[in-house]
């Protein structure tokens, strides 16, 4: 009996996630191949909508800086599959713009294994840095975003103006390889599109164990009152740095899966409205829910997609005006909502309960 | 000597073109910690007014040479986007007090609905204002022309910040409003109408923009996406001022022009725009609420 | 307990949520899963237009997809291509360079188009080159650039180097502006020509007063302007894009230069951005292209015209506007060469060496080996109204060489940059 009620338990809790999985696992049976491909290029964006799930929803820190994350990590492999594509040549935009010989800080990039290393070290290092010198100081709130936002702008004019090791605004295009496998055959894109689901799997169990253990209580103990976390004896700054720093590895990886998905990565995918935009996909799944963020960045995608297909100038309004609707009307996006109306009904049916939910940020 | 006298006042210059950008932002946000991401936006807005200013009007207005109607549209430009202001205070801005970060993403989308209105209704392209021709040429000094234009824009601010210290010290509206803001329970029971307050503000705030946008018009291009060029450069002028009000903003664009243009002048456009951001991120390690702080009361 | 209850019930919903997301993806993708050879069956011949049509780049790029549509429904209008009608299938690129990429695959692989006309930015193109040649789609660039790239699956009907930033500079020299400053918006673009500028004036024995580049979007020139100043060139050489070039001319006239002192020479400065910069304010001062609305040839007079009664007499006509309209009818040239609108058929065509057509700026001819065109090169002069008068022409189409084999300076340069 009490097997069976354990059994049942499990089934409840992780069936949907599972079939989820196993859905995701067959998409390419009954997708074609391009919407596969775009499917997959989602899938990369619901990895960084996680990682600001995680910060945000959880952290109260509205990072308006994933995007500059995304791209360091996409930077990162990109820069292997380039030297991979040269074939011991220099990339083609160091020839133009006169570099004779690849700068030191490419060359480690020959080795796969530092590539892949970098795709989570280079954004958590950066993360970490900025996070430990701004939460020091205590600024917090809108002051974080605003910085934040500050730094992406500042990296990407910074890509675009060293044309020479960066490659300017064309980014790194001409990628034709990853680890020695073609991107061009079609096998590659489905095995690409295969790690890219088995790692939006461990990210989400990642973060749904984080959010669960003792440090995710902290984290949420800290979004709603840090003063008080900081009067019990723990340091906030600490806190906040190793998150932020966590979500910075996160979003690393998505944008390392996004490259060999779409061949480019350039300074507009870590701009400062790329990085807006991923905050609207958590706003609109729900925040503080892991799951939510996850819907959030597969529907508004899709939508967008199919939306520019139909009429272009009609998204810029609907995306302005999901940001405005998100906020005022549905605070809670669609996973909130939902878990609010299923609270009403249990009230109704149920005797009172502890309110035990993490995930009502109260910013 | 020459070359270090048009540096200062190249210095100047941008400071004051920072200051007149950041003025609206330092008013919502400074005093009522409202984040308005469509501040460019507003600024935007304020050019475009300019632009349909001159194509109905200025011939009225003793046409394109005289120019009368361009001294006419800086308060038309205050005036039209600061009802605008107001009338997205009404509307939306007043629902989300107290949630900073909704604020800044709600703005942000009126922000993504003004630029593609304005799209959908100017075109995509860049349009023209034609400057004011007593607006054309410089002030010849050693052997440099300090172009009026840029002269204007200095003064343009200067008159600004006196019109609101004035407003705020020695008005009943203004004194009204560091009421509401200094402590808005206390100053309701007193029978300030808090609400009216909050929506003046923040019109105010929107019509500063408005007035940015409609002088920038001299020296900058007008097309529906230069609010994105100017909002990251105003938050920092506001975040580096601190909220303690207009002195901080002021010294805060003019620190963050003259340090810009002296690094240009020294290394590159793209060096200096990296080193003022490196630099502000060490001023706050060292004063985190910026340069000039509110006394606590 | 009753929170496992909620959770489970989101979960369940979560999984219906995604289930119907999918089954919409694949819903989509079945109706267009049609045989491949649906791109020439039937009446019609889909053809791809890619733009960005929001976004930063709609500025330039929706009045291209005006020009290319124009000459799409001409052609229409005279009875198709091999007799069938053409069916445009428009994409929005949204100024963001992997959803070009996205949307390239998008009407290569769902909408099977014969051929995309389509990319403004080098990005762009660059994105989408890859695209192209996985499924060996085709497209028609129709933007000026740096040069140095050569795709079996690209035509190229803008300028490369030579038939616009070389010639610019000799004329310059000609006449007898013998110190230049080279002006550049940071990117790739600039950079490039640039470098190739450099290696020029060296070979010529000019000299470079000064090289100065502004981060992309910039519009304060105050400090630019006194660098400029302090090196007294004889001429500027402005690579600046878009909103740039606005913000420039507007403060160097107040800084008190006039054309007489010191010209300035554009290469992204067109009919249609002069109108944003205010032709008062750039009145006097050079460019480089190889078409202007000004452009006296009879298929000029009909293309301006018809132009202008398609999408309202305040229009103007400009250099990439142009050859987004003629590509199509090179397209058309090439299609009825080969009998088909097959890829392959069409490049074989195109080795050739035969496809030509007179284009408003005069003839155009594809070059079969680097598949960029033969172009007239045009200097001009922005009159007071905004359009633009010729002062110098090649009169003669030039042929096209993208990786400066013909030039003797450009040696090293051309070795070290096509070895790739």
């Amino acid at each position: 009996m009490l097997k069976q009620t354990a059994m049942r338990q499990f089934i409840s809790e992780w069936g949907p996630v599972i079939l989820l999985g196993l859905l995701f696992l067959c998409a390419p049976l009954f997708l074609s191949d391009f919407r596969l491909s775009l499917l997959g290029k989602f899938l990369t964006f619901a990895i960084v909508a996680i990682g600001l799930d995680l910060i945000w929803g959880y952290g109260g820190m509205l990072s308006l800086g994933q995007g500059l994350f995304f791209g360091l990590g996409a930077y990162a492999i990109a820069m292997h599959m380039k030297l991979e594509a040269g074939g011991g040549g220099l990339p083609d935009f160091m020839v133009w713009s006169g570099l004779q010989e690849l700068p030191l800080f490419w060359q480690p990039f020959h080795s796969p294994f530092f590539a892949v290393a970098m795709v989570m070290i280079l954004p958590a290092t950066v993360a970490a840095m900025l996070g430990f010198l701004v939460f020091r100081s205590r600024i917090q709130g809108v002051y974080f975003s605003i910085i934040t936002q500050a730094l992406t702008l500042l990296v990407s004019v910074l890509l675009v103006g060293q044309q020479e090791y960066t490659g300017g605004t064309n980014g790194i295009t001409n990628l034709s390889t990853i680890f020695g496998y073609s991107l061009m055959a079609q096998e590659t894109q489905v095995a690409i599109y295969f790690v890219t689901v088995m790692m939006l799997a461990l990210v989400y169990l990642f973060c749904y164990h984080l959010t669960r253990s003792r440090f995710g209580r902290l984290l949420v103990a800290m979004r709603d009152d840090e003063a008080r976390v900081r009067f019990l004896g723990y340091d906030p700054v600490i806190i906040k740095t190793v998150t932020f720093a966590i979500s910075a590895a996160i979003a690393g990886i998505g944008g390392a899966l996004f490259v060999p998905q779409v061949g480019i990565i350039s300074p507009s995918s870590l701009g400062v409205v790329f990085s807006i935009e991923m905050v609207v996909w958590v706003a609109v799944g729900g925040r503080g829910t892991l799951i939510g963020a996850i819907i959030g960045a597969l529907l508004v995608n899709a939508g967008r997609s199919a939306f520019s297909e139909q009429f272009p100038n009609v998204w810029q309004y609907f995306l302005g005006a999901m940001f405005i609707g998100v906020v005022v009307l549905f605070p809670q996006g669609i996973v909130g909502s939902l878990r609010l109306g299923v609270d009403k009904l249990c009230l109704i049916n149920q005797t009172p309960k502890l309110e035990g939910s993490v995930s009502q940020p109260s910013i | 000597m020459g070359g270090w006298l048009l540096q200062a006042f190249n210095g100047l210059s941008l400071g004051s073109i920072l200051l007149m950008i950041s003025l609206g932002l330092a008013f919502s946000f400074g005093l009522m910690k409202v984040i308005n991401m469509a501040h460019g936006e507003f600024i935007m807005l304020g050019a475009y007014v300019t632009y349909v200013f001159q194509n109905n009007f200025a011939t009225m207005l003793g046409g394109l040479d005289l120019g009368l109607w361009f001294l006419i549209s800086i308060p038309v430009a205050f005036i039209v986007t600061g009802l605008l202001g107001i009338l997205l205070e009404i509307s939306l801005i007043r629902f989300l007090y107290g949630r900073p970060l909704d604020t800044l993403l709600a703005t942000w989308g009126v922000g993504l609905v003004l630029q593609q209105a304005t799209r959908s209704i100017f075109g995509a392209p860049n349009v023209q204002v034609v400057s004011p021709a007593w607006l054309s040429g410089g002030f010849m000094i050693l052997d440099i022309t300090l172009p009026y234009k840029r002269l204007f824009i200095i003064a343009v601010v200067l008159v600004a910040i006196a019109v609101i210290y004035i407003h705020l010290n020695y008005t009943a509206s203004g004194r009204r409003l560091r009421a509401v803001m200094q402590n808005r329970e206390m100053a309701s029971c007193l029978g300030v109408a808090s609400r009216q307050v909050d929506a003046t503000t923040f019109g105010l705030g929107a019509g500063l923009a408005g007035v940015a946008g409609c002088v920038l018009t001299l020296i900058g291009p007008i097309g529906p996406s230069i609010g994105t060029h100017y909002i990251v450069d105003a938050f920092m002028v506001v975040v580096l001022g601190g909220t303690g009000g207009l002195v901080g903003t002021v010294l805060a664009a003019f620190l963050i022009g003259i340090a810009n243009t002296s690094l240009e002048f020294a290394t590159t456009a793209t060096l200096a725009k990296v080193l003022v951001f490196g630099l502000i991120i060490a001023f706050l390690q060292w004063r985190p609420s910026g340069l000039v702080v509110q006394t606590a009361r | 307990m009753t929170l496992n209850v909620i959770s489970r019930k989101i979960r369940w919903f979560t999984l219906l949520v995604v289930m119907s997301f999918l089954a919409a993806c694949g819903g989509a993708a079945q109706p267009t899963a049609a045989p491949a050879a649906e791109v020439a069956d039937g009446d019609t011949i889909k053809v791809g237009i890619l733009h960005s049509l929001s976004g930063t780049m709609s500025i330039s790029e929706v009045s291209v997809r005006d020009a290319t549509l124009l000459a799409i429904e001409e052609i229409n209008a005279a009875g198709g291509i091999l007799g069938k009608k053409l069916v445009p299938v428009v994409e929005d690129g949204a100024s963001d360079w992997p959803t070009f990429a996205e949307k390239a695959g998008k009407l290569l692989k769902e909408d099977k188009v014969a051929v995309i006309f389509g990319c403004w930015t080098s990005a762009s193109r660059k994105a989408v080159l890859p695209v192209v040649e996985q499924n060996n789609g085709l497209l028609f660039y129709p933007v000026q650039y740096e040069g140095l790239e050569q795709s079996p699956n690209i035509f190229y009907t803008g300028a490369e180097p030579t038939q616009q930033i070389i010639p610019g500079v000799e004329y310059l020299l000609s006449q007898k502006k013998t110190n230049i400053y080279l002006l550049g918006s940071d990117y790739v673009f600039p950079r490039t020509a640039n470098t190739i500028i450099k290696a020029q004036l060296a070979a010529k024995g000019a000299t470079l007063a000064g090289e100065e580049y502004l981060p992309l979007g910039g519009t304060e020139f105050s400090t630019i302007i006194s660098k400029i100043q302090a090196a007294k060139p004889d001429a500027i050489f402005s690579t600046l894009n878009g909103d740039s070039n606005v913000a420039f001319f507007k403060q160097f006239k107040d800084a008190g230069f006039t054309p007489e002192t010191l010209p300035v020479l554009s290469v992204s400065v067109a009919e249609e951005e002069v109108r944003g910069i205010g032709a008062d304010n750039i009145a006097g001062h050079l460019v480089a292209w190889n078409y202007y609305q000004t452009t006296d040839t009879p298929e000029n007079k009909t293309f301006v015209a018809a132009y202008k009664k398609a999408y309202g007499e305040d229009r103007v006509t400009d250099d990439p506007i142009e050859a987004g309209y003629f590509g199509v009818y090179l397209w058309k040239a090439m299609v009825e060469k080969a009998g088909k609108v097959d890829v392959d058929a069409v490049r074989a065509a195109a080795k050739s060496n035969e496809i030509s057509f007179n284009a408003p700026e005069g003839l155009v001819k594809v070059d079969g080996e680097s598949q960029h065109t033969w172009k007239t090169v045009r200097i001009g002069k922005v009159r007071a109204d905004g359009l633009i008068d010729e002062v110098f022409s090649s009169k003669e189409p030039v042929k096209p060489d993208p990786f400066l084999k013909g030039y003797e300076w450009a040696k090293d340069l051309a070795a070290a940059m096509g070895k790739k």
